[in-house]
C-alpha cells in the first residue's frame, strides 16, 4: 500500500513507524540529548524518538522546537523521518534546518506502530514494506 | 499556481549565493509554499528572536555559527533579550559559564552583520518600520505593536525563519502580509477602567484569551500611552497567540467592523487581576520592564526610587534597551537607581534570563512576566501598577 502527501522536506530512507495520536512540542516536551519524549501524560512518554519514521497530527509550542530537532540531529537522536497530518512551521522549520525528510497531508489513521516503510519525501509517498 | 520564484530567488535556492543563503531560502520557500504564498516579498526590517543561550542551548549556537560561516544579512536586523546583562552580568547573579556562551551567541549573530543590541522593543531604539512595510518579526509582542499600533506587516516568525529572512532580505507572501488576513473579526466593547500598564496587561489577557485566532476590533478606549499599548501587545500575544488587533481612534489599520460583539465589564480585569495574584506569594522579586521600559518609564521610576532603598533581602531589576540605558547614564537615572541598590539591567529580561531557583515571589506591572514566571522559573506573582512594585520593594 502506497499513501501520498506533501513534501516538507526531501530525502529517502526506510524504518520503523512510531505513531502517535498526540501533537508534539519537541521544546519542554522532547529531550534534545536522548530524544525521549518526557512530556507528562503524552502517548510517548518514555519512548525515544531517535531513528524512528515518527508519524503525528502537528506540532505544538514554542518557535525554540525547531532548534530542539537540529539538537537531536547533532545528537545523533532525531527521527529518521517526520510524517504529519499537517506539519506546523516549528516542525517544518526544524526538518528543514536539521534535514530530516518530512512529509504531511498524510491519512495517518492508515498507519500502525512498528510498521518497516519506505519514506520518499522527494515524491511525498509512503510504501508500506511490512 | 504555487509558488514562483524571481531568477535571483532562484539562484538563492539553488546555493549560487553561499550556503547560508540557500538553507534561508529553503526555509522562506517551504513556509510559502505551506500556507499557498504564490511569491516572495522583500523585506526592510527584521527581529530575530532566540537569543538566550538558556533557550537556544549549545545545538542551536551550532546552528548560528553555520549560518554565520558565510551568511550576511541584507537588511536591518536586531535582536531579541539575551539571558544577561552584556556589560554588567556579573553583579546581576549571572554565572560565568552561562556568560561566556551567552557571548558566543551574540559573536555569531555580530559575524552576520545583526544590530547586536538585544530588546524586545525594537521600535523604540531605532528599528522602527513605517505603515504599509512588509517585515519579518520574531517576538510576539513586537510583532502585535508592528502590525497593531504602527500597522506594519509581518507574520510571526520563529528564530530560524526571522534568521532566514534576514540572509535573504525576503518572506514569503502569506498571513499578515495580505490585506484579506488584516481584518477585525469580533467587536470588543470595553467598559472598564484602564489606568496603567498593568490595566492594559489585564486587558490584554482577557481579550487575547477569548479571541484566540481572531482579530479585534476594540472600541472604548479614549486614550493610551505607547508603554499602555506595548504592555497590551505582549499580554495579548502571550494569553492568546494574537498578532494583530484594532483599537478605535487609537491604531492606523483600516478595517471593517465586525457585527459580533462581545463586552469587557470591570469584573473581566478584577478577575484577570486575581488569576496572576498567587495569594500565598512571598516577593522576593521585583521586575518592571517586560516589554523593555521606555525612557519615560525609567525617568518616573528613578524619581519614585529618589531617596530610597531597596529592602534587604529583596532585588530589582528594571529590564530595558542598551541605547535607553545608556540615555539613563548620561540623565543621571541610572546612578538614582542604583544608589537605591535596584538594578537598571539592560539587553536581558526577567523572563529568558536563567533565574529559576534564585526567588520565591515576583511583582511586576506585566501580566506577561507573570505568565513567564509561572511556567519557566515557578515563581509565584502578583500583578501591580508600577508605584506599587516600587513601594514593595522599599519597604
Amino acid at each position: 500500500m502506497n499513501l501520498k502527501g506533501r513534501k516538507i522536506y526531501k530525502g529517502k530512507v526506510v524504518g520503523e513507524i512510531l505513531i502517535t495520536s498526540h501533537d508534539i512540542s519537541f521544546y519542554g516536551g522532547c529531550d534534545p540529548d536522548t530524544g525521549e519524549i518526557v512530556e507528562k501524560g503524552h502517548e510517548l512518554e518514555g519512548k525515544s524518538i531517535a531513528g524512528k519514521i515518527l508519524v503525528f497530527p502537528t506540532g505544538k509550542g514554542s518557535t525554540v522546537g525547531s532548534y530542539v530537532l537540529y539538537a537531536l540531529r547533532k545528537a545523533g537522536k532525531a527521527p529518521l523521518a517526520i510524517i504529519n497530518k499537517e506539519t506546523d512551521p516549528v516542525v517544518a522549520v526544524g526538518s528543514i534546518i536539521s534535514e530530516i525528510p518530512t512529509i504531511d497531508r498524510i491519512d495517518i489513521e492508515k498507519l500502525e506502530n512498528g510498521q518497516k516503510v519506505e519514506v520518499d519525501a522527494d515524491k511525498g509517498v509512503i510504501s508500506i514494506i511490512e | 499556481m504555487g509558488l514562483q520564484l524571481t531568477s535571483e530567488e532562484q539562484d538563492m535556492l539553488d546555493g549560487k549565493q553561499g550556503k547560508a543563503t540557500r538553507k534561508s531560502m529553503e526555509i522562506i520557500t517551504t513556509l510559502g509554499e505551506i500556507y499557498g504564498a504564490e511569491r516572495l516579498i522583500p523585506i526592510s526590517s527584521v527581529q530575530i528572536a532566540g537569543v538566550s543561550y538558556h533557550n537556544l542551548g549549545e545545538a542551536g549556537l551550532e546552528y548560528l555559527d553555520e549560518m554565520a560561516d558565510d551568511g550576511r544579512v541584507r537588511t536591518l536586523t536586531t535582536l531579541n533579550p539575551a539571558g544577561m546583562d552584556l556589560i554588567e552580568w556579573k553583579k546581576h547573579g549571572i554565572d560565568e559559564e552561562f556568560a561566556i556562551n551567552q557571548q558566543r551567541v551574540i559573536d555569531a549573530f555580530a559575524k552576520m552583520g545583526v544590530i547586536t543590541t538585544c530588546t524586545c522593543t525594537p521600535y523604540l531604539i531605532g528599528n522602527l518600520p513605517h505603515y504599509g512595510e512588509h517585515i519579518s518579526w520574531a517576538e510576539s509582542s513586537a510583532v502585535c505593536f508592528a502590525n497593531s499600533v504602527i500597522g506594519a506587516r509581518t507574520n510571526r516568525e520563529g528564530g530560524p525563519s526571522a534568521l532566514a529572512a534576514a540572509l535573504t532580505g525576503r518572506t514569503a507572501e502569506y498571513g499578515f502580509h495580505l490585506d484579506n488576513n488584516r481584518i477585525a473579526q469580533v467587536k470588543y466593547e470595553v467598559k472598564a477602567k484602564l489606568r496603567n500598564t498593568d490595566d492594559f496587561g489585564l486587558l490584554g489577557q482577557v481579550i487575547g484569551e477569548r479571541t484566540r485566532k481572531k482579530i479585534p476590533y476594540i472600541v472604548g478606549i479614549n486614550r493610551a500611552t505607547s508603554e499602555e499599548l506595548k504592555s497590551f501587545c505582549a499580554s495579548i500575544a502571550t494569553y492568546g497567540g494574537v498578532a494583530l488587533f484594532h483599537m478605535e481612534g487609537i491604531t492606523p489599520n483600516r478595517t471593517s467592523i465586525p457585527e459580533e460583539t462581545e463586552i469587557v465589564t470591570q469584573e473581566d480585569l478584577i478577575a484577570a487581576r486575581s488569576q496572576l495574584d498567587d495569594a500565598d506569594a512571598e516577593i522576593d522579586f521585583i521586575s518592571i520592564g517586560c516589554p523593555h521600559a521606555s525612557i519615560r518609564e525609567i525617568a518616573h521610576i528613578a524619581e519614585l526610587l529618589e531617596n530610597k532603598q531597596v529592602t534587604e533581602g529583596k532585588t530589582v531589576w528594571i529590564t530595558t534597551a542598551k541605547p535607553t540605558k545608556d540615555l539613563a547614564i548620561k540623565m543621571g537615572f541610572y546612578d538614582k537607581i542604583e544608589e537605591a541598590g535596584a538594578f537598571l539591567v539592560s539587553d536581558a529580561c526577567c523572563a529568558v534570563a536563567p533565574l529559576k531557583g534564585r526567588f520565591k515571589g515576583l511583582m511586576t506591572d506585566s501580566a506577561k512576566a507573570c505568565f513567564y514566571a509561572r511556567g519557566k522559573n515557578s515563581f509565584k506573582t502578583e500583578i501591580r501598577t508600577i508605584e506599587q512594585c516600587i513601594k514593595e520593594a522599599t519597604t
